[in-house]
């Protein structure tokens, strides 16, 4: 579904991404892990086109993406919950959602998406005239997750959906997140430092240090393998 | 008859605070989406105002009616300002849009001066006399008075523009799209929202708004040039900042004070130092609220 190939990106003369290859199937799960300042969200940035790859090809679903502007490939199916959820502040969760429907024009089933989220999250339902600004962070990162779904993602990319929540809300998200890839049939792109979390649900995983891509196998596999449980398991 | 006089004072402001409304808009929309203050706005004003009277007469002289006269110069010249609103953000400012800020207000300050001396050369440095395009009503004849005709229909003008373009910016997909652009441009493009898209949209309205207002002005006033919007963009930007810039409902708010505030002093102390206390005024509200009367405190989360 989508495919990267020697991938390389900079930021000025400094170089975040480094011969980079991956394969997404449909319907997977996949994540990316490694540490701080590894290269994960510059390679969802690329994929979506936010920023420019200097060398290598994207390809989704068969068609060459690099070089398209970030509206033209959310148009084709992909959609990112960029790291910090980037809630538009001053708008309410409606308009939020609203946003997110922004390519759309099929009213009805918009209407049954919205009632599938806010079944999802009955919390968002009760607060759907704030302003988004005024959420809670957890409340913000389902809203944020919800916004996508509003898209209609064929691709969903998550950057760090754990970061700075409790525990418990971290669960929820993390069953939400398998629940919208077994029912939407949504594949999922999910970058986490909570390695041990994501290893889990995910089908496969690929570890990312310092730009480059140093492994990858099954979750599973990762998730017993020696190095990486030193590196990020802490075990 | 003092309430007369007061209500006169009042109705004036009013109508004043409406044109300083109508462009206003423009320089706190663009602010709010692209944080560029647009010096050349006024001059989109004054090719509308030109704009106007080109058509005006050309159609006066050919024997239209005069409310055919009004709605075909009003088209005219909102479609010619909203055209050159649009390529000035294509030319001017798109290629500078990731440069530091003062490389595009530098780039406003070089268009507006480009377009005033387009005009001047094009056109001439004299003033020219604008027919008044507003007759004035029967029925309104014993409130004339108190308020003039035209100024009743720049003030109705005003509310009508006001009242489509809160719908515009609350309700529709477009709208709403102006805002989350405003609030964040990257989770915007991450949506499929096409930013440059709805800047030149920003571009368009503003310069929409702006074109109402010069020919509201202009065949009030009875006449124009070259240089007419170079003072009254500044007094409209004064009110977008008295108001908040960057926010439309206090654009409207600092142009109506900013009206009210002219037309008071002027009237019961002296119309000699006009500008000093509307610039004064702004003086003594942004030492109290150095955000605006509506502003939104810059508040960062780090």
């Amino acid at each position: 579904m989508l495919k990267l190939r020697n991938i390389e990106t900079f930021y000025g003369n400094i170089q975040a991404l480094k011969n980079i290859n991956m394969d997404v199937k449909e319907g997977e799960i996949i994540t990316l892990i490694g540490a701080n300042g590894a290269g994960k969200s510059t390679t969802l940035m690329t994929i979506c086109g936010v920023t420019k790859a200097r060398r290598g090809e994207v390809h989704f679903q068969g068609q060459p993406i690099h070089g398209m502007t970030p509206d033209k490939i959310v148009a084709l199916g992909i959609n990112q919950v960029p790291e910090g959820r980037h809630i538009f502040p001053y708008l309410t969760v409606m308009e939020n959602l609203d946003m997110g429907t922004f390519l759309r024009k099929d009213t009805e089933n918009i209407k049954k998406d919205l009632e599938y989220i806010f079944d999802l999250f009955p919390r968002l339902a009760e607060r759907r005239h704030q302003a988004g600004g005024t959420l809670s962070g957890g409340e913000q990162q389902m809203l944020a997750i919800s916004r996508a779904i509003m898209t209609r993602p064929k691709l969903l990319l998550l950057d760090e959906p754990s970061l700075g929540l409790a525990p418990i809300i971290v669960k929820q998200i993390f069953d939400i997140i398998k629940k919208i890839n077994k029912e939407n049939n949504t594949t999922i792109f999910l970058v986490e430092q909570n390695a041990n979390l994501a290893l889990k649900i995910a089908h496969r995983g690929y570890v990312m240090e310092t730009g480059s891509i140093t492994m990858s196998d099954t979750g599973e596999n990762l998730l017993s393998n020696e190095d990486v449980k030193k590196a990020y398991l802490g075990i | 008859m003092d309430f007369e006089y007061f209500a006169q004072l009042f109705l004036g402001g009013l109508t004043r605070g409406s044109i300083y409304a109508l462009i206003a808009l423009g320089y706190t929309m663009v602010y709010g989406i692209i944080e560029l203050i647009n010096f050349a706005h006024g001059e989109i004003y004054m090719i509308g105002a030109f704009t106007g009277l080109i058509i005006a007469s050309v159609f006066t002289m050919l024997g239209f009616p005069t409310l055919a006269v009004v709605v075909l110069a009003g088209m005219a010249a909102i479609v010619y300002s909203c055209a050159y609103g649009f390529t000035m953000e294509k030319i001017a400012y798109k290629p500078l849009r990731n440069a530091p800020r003062l490389s595009a207000l530098i780039s406003a300050i070089g268009m507006s001066l480009f377009l005033q001396n387009y005009v001047l050369l094009a056109q001439t440095s004299d003033f020219l006399p604008f027919p008044s395009l507003i007759p004035d009503f029967e029925f309104w004849e014993p409130y004339a008075h108190i308020l003039t005709s035209p100024e009743l229909v720049i003030i109705i003008t005003t509310v009508v523009v006001m009242i489509l373009l809160t719908f515009l910016i609350k309700f529709t997909q477009i709208g709403k799209a102006m805002r989350a652009t405003s609030q964040d441009k990257m989770m915007a493009a991450l949506l499929g929202i096409n930013v440059d898209r709805v800047i030149s949209v920003t571009f368009i309205v503003g310069s929409a708004t702006a074109a109402i207002g010069g020919i509201l002005i202009a065949s009030h006033i009875g006449q124009i040039n070259f240089y007419m919007g170079f003072i009254a963009g500044i007094k409209a930007f004064v009110a977008a900042v008295l108001g908040g810039i960057g926010s439309i409902p206090g654009a409207v708010l600092g142009a109506l004070v900013l009206g009210w505030t002219e037309s008071f002093f002027t009237g019961y102390i002296s119309s000699d130092y006009e500008d000093v206390f509307a610039f004064l005024f702004l003086v003594v509200i942004l030492i109290f609220r150095p955000s605006g009367i509506l502003g939104r405190a810059e508040t960062k989360k780090v």
